[in-house]
């Protein structure tokens, strides 16, 4: 009974979607008013529906309901509850139901906090979001219905990937998910302002703590990510250039864009059409990252033969998206008209450049990801793009990006003096210079690249503090001690300190980690020893144990160093019952400095274990600069200008909108 | 310097690092690029020596021999072999007569040196180049007990 409820509410939630995309988008165009205000009332009464849908499904997995072909092909008798409820997104249509979930929940979001908003716009941009939330009702009823019947049930299920079986797995979708999601509030204000004919500084000012706040959770899905595939897929990497990361990646670079191009739109009324262009971009690479990643297309392109439906509605959609976006774009943009203009040195071609890199390094994360699809689906033959490939066109892109971080905050708007600039920041170069030499010199070797990375890292760091100290400097006029003026200073800028110092991080953290990591493959068994990176290693046991759903051999392996003990590990290789795919858990010693992680490889037939030992230096600042980056994305978002102000401005924006209309 | 001559000097720099940024990218891409090859087409010298490339196949059973930590196998797709040489910890669902692809060099002595072995997450899931090469080699087969069956008694050749 539950599933066909489930499916039932979800057919109510696409009437009520159809309802929230056509109604309030019509009132807004005919001015009727009491049409545009069943917007919020369509938007909250959706959010219901799917969130019961929702529960359905959760329902249907907590109960092990087999006779739902979706879960008998996800979880199992054995599963454990938390994972049961957490394998409702362990595939394809479960995954589409939490995309809807999570539009719908930014969607009321939107709904709720824009009582200041004129209603036109408020209708408009939940209109577009009812529309997207069509598109993926639509496809989730006609090609991958979670609910779809088992006939006749299966005994047990096939159970849930094994990889997908870790805490971090539990919370990383949903958050990348909130993070795709999120951008198309930003799209949705862009194609309302888009019609609505207002795209000023007002409408930037609306939509940057919505971006910043999509950004957010996309930093931290990717980031823990990146933490689980370190710590789950026992190999040690923490990025792996594979197409599902590029999915995720691409769309954060173009949204990290985004948040800077707002900056310039909001402040001096630029780069309003390349703005609404990176909007509709971050989008619509969120839209191809979810297909991506959970249509099947990346394990071979042919699998869309299996189900050819899908892959054309998935063709559809994206063109229908892109296409209207596009042609709204081209119609509308021209009668924008330009911001004020700006000379060569000055902040807006700083941030130009930013856009720049940005935009182009996707360009290369896109090519070098769609490129190999694209021949393979044309039968051209079958190649593959590697590590090699990304990793120099980001080198490329993010030295000069990183270089000029340190020197786009500091510079003014307009136009700004060379001379002046470097007179200001000349000790941040020294100090950098040094600390690059010695950072490198304490680790017991210096390379040109490293040093590279290292100096980036502490320009950054260096010209953070010259800003800093330069804006807590006692001004006339200004008054009060230095907490007192450090109270003055806005959250958004503050915030924009914040994430740039998390990005100066996170390049210590790739620097160091490349350039210093040790590894080593060696035979083990009990009582067998290794050596690395100052660290000895010694197995002390080798025994089977029994996990709930899970058989594994586990080794007892105890690290130390100068004769102390720091750490005993148990590193340990699973064998799942029922897929029966062994897995490798690797047992890692964090901290702040290093880590120390094992992982067995495979057993010899003498019943010695091959065992990978790695030494990893810094590699927590890896994670660290993404959730320093993170909070620094909290605090611009939270910034008080971006509510205080609106009430105002928000009269001044319905008079015009109301014109327009 | 004008305003308008300013402004043409901007647009000037912006198209030209961008010229440059894409010049870039796409040089990478060029020489970043790892083709693959099938057993069949490495027995035909068909594959470059001294860079890297892909090879795909099923591990024959009985092939993987260790020593310490390195291991031999052979990758077939059932008409040709490629002996493959590896250094280190194989992936979890590397297993004999499992598809499996490997990343790496030929070398002079006909053995192809592996730097990356890929087997992936699934025991039903084949690495779709794995595939591409049994096909093909099937294809293949079937193309030569056609002309096999026209000229001589199938199974003279091997």
């Amino acid at each position: 009974m539950i599933p066909e409820l489930g499916q039932f509410i979800l057919m109510l939630a696409l009437a009520v979607a159809l309802v929230q995309g056509i109604v309030p988008m019509v009132g807004a165009q005919r001015g009727r008013a009491d049409w545009m205000a069943l917007a919020r009332p369509a938007a909250w009464l959706q959010f219901t529906l799917v969130l019961l849908a929702y529960f359905c499904l959760t329902a249907s997995f907590v109960r092990h309901d087999f006779s739902v072909l979706y879960v008998a092909s996800n979880s199992n008798s054995a599963l454990p509850l938390p994972y049961r409820v957490a394998a409702v997104w362990g595939g394809h249509e479960g995954s589409l139901l939490l995309w809807v979930l999570m539009l719908s929940v930014w969607t009321v979001a939107v709904a709720r906090y824009s009582r200041s908003l004129p209603l036109v716009f408020v209708a408009r941009i939940l209109a577009v979001l009812g529309l997207v939330s069509v598109g993926f009702l639509l496809f989730m009823l006609v090609t991958s219905n979670p609910f779809d019947r088992l006939i006749p049930a299966a005994v047990d299920g096939r159970d849930l990937n094994p990889l997908l079986q870790d805490p971090g797995m539990v919370i990383h979708p949903p958050m990348l998910y909130m993070g795709y999601v999120g951008f198309s509030v930003a799209y949705a204000f862009a194609i309302a302002a888009l019609i609505g004919g207002n795209l000023d500084a007002t409408w930037a000012r609306w939509t940057r703590p919505w971006t910043s706040a999509a950004w957010i959770f996309l930093t931290f899905g990717i980031g823990l990510g990146s933490w689980w595939a370190y710590n789950e897929l026992g190999w040690g990497g923490w990025w792996f250039w594979d197409p599902v990361e590029n999915a995720s990646f691409m769309p954060w670079l173009v949204g990290t864009a985004l948040i800077h191009s707002l900056a310039v739109t909001e402040k001096r009324g630029g780069f309003k059409v390349w703005t609404v262009l990176l909007a509709i971009m971050a989008f619509s690479l969120s839209l191809l990252g979810t297909f991506l990643v959970r249509s099947g297309v990346l394990s071979s392109v042919h699998s869309f033969a299996t189900d050819p439906r899908r892959g054309l509605f998935i063709l559809a959609f994206l063109v229908i998206v892109i296409g209207a976006s596009l042609i709204l774009y081209a119609w509308r943009a021209p009668r924008v008209g330009l911001g004020q203009r700006f000379g060569l040195f000055s902040k807006e071609s700083m941030l130009l450049v930013n856009n720049m890199l940005l935009v182009t390094a996707c360009g290369g994360v896109l090519l070098g990801t769609l490129y190999p699809l694209f021949l393979d689906a044309m039968g051209m033959g079958k190649i593959s793009v590697g590590p090699p490939y990304f990793d120099t066109v980001f080198v490329l892109m993010m030295a000069p990006l990183l270089l000029l971080m340190g020197v786009g905050p500091l510079m003014r708007w307009k136009q700004d003096d060379a001379g002046s600039l470097a007179r200001r920041l000349r000790w941040a170069l020294v100090f950098a210079i040094v600390a690059a030499l010695l950072s490198g010199w304490l680790m017991g070797r210096i390379s040109p690249a490293t040093t590279g990375g290292l100096f980036l890292a502490w320009w950054i760091v260096a010209a953070i503090s010259v800003d800093l100290i330069e804006r807590l400097k006692p001004k006339p006029g200004m008054g009060g001690s230095i907490v007192g003026r450090a109270r003055l200073l806005p959250r958004a800028m503050v915030g924009m300190m914040v994430a740039h110092l998390g990005v100066a991080v996170f390049a210590f953290g790739v620097a160091m980690v490349k350039t210093y990591e040790t590894e080593r493959d060696v035979k083990m068994g009990p009582d067998a020893s290794t050596d690395i990176a100052g660290f000895h290693f010694r197995m002390l046991s080798l025994k089977d144990v029994q996990g709930p759903n899970y058989a594994a051999a586990q080794a007892e392996i105890e690290v130390s160093r100068d004769g102390k003990v720091i750490a005993l590990l148990a590193p340990e290789k699973r064998i799942y019952r029922v897929q029966n795919n062994p897995m490798t858990e690797a047992a890692v010693d964090s901290s702040l400095l290093r880590d120390l992680y094992i992982s067995m490889g495979e057993q010899l037939p003498t019943g010695e274990w091959i065992v990978r030992v790695q030494h990893k230096p810094f590699i927590a600042m890896v994670w660290g600069g993404c959730l320093v980056m993170m909070l620094g994305g909290l605090l611009a978002a939270s910034d008080r200008r971006y509510r205080a102000r609106q009430t105002r401005s928000a009269a001044i924006g319905g008079a015009t909108a109301g014109r327009a209309a | 310097m004008k305003p308008r001559h300013k402004r043409a000097a901007i647009v000037l720099g912006v198209l030209s690092a961008v010229g440059m940024a894409v010049a870039l990218v796409l040089n990478a891409f060029n020489s970043n690029l790892v083709f693959f090859y099938t057993p069949v087409q490495i027995a035909a010298k068909e594959a470059p020596q001294g860079r890297t490339f892909r090879v795909g196949g099923l591990v024959e059973a009985g092939s993987v021999k260790r020593e310490g930590v390195t291991v031999n196998f052979i990758v077939t797709d059932t008409l040709k072999t490629v002996p493959v040489r590896y250094e280190g910890v194989l992936p979890d669902l590397f297993k004999e007569g499992k598809g499996v692809v490997a990343q790496g060099q030929l070398g002079a002595d006909g053995v192809f040196a592996a730097r990356e072995v890929l087997a992936k997450h699934d025991e039903n899931y084949m690495p779709p180049e794995a595939a591409d090469a049994l096909q093909q080699a099937e294809k293949m087969r079937n193309k030569m007990a056609g002309t096999l069956a026209a000229t001589e008694p199938a199974g003279a050749k091997k």
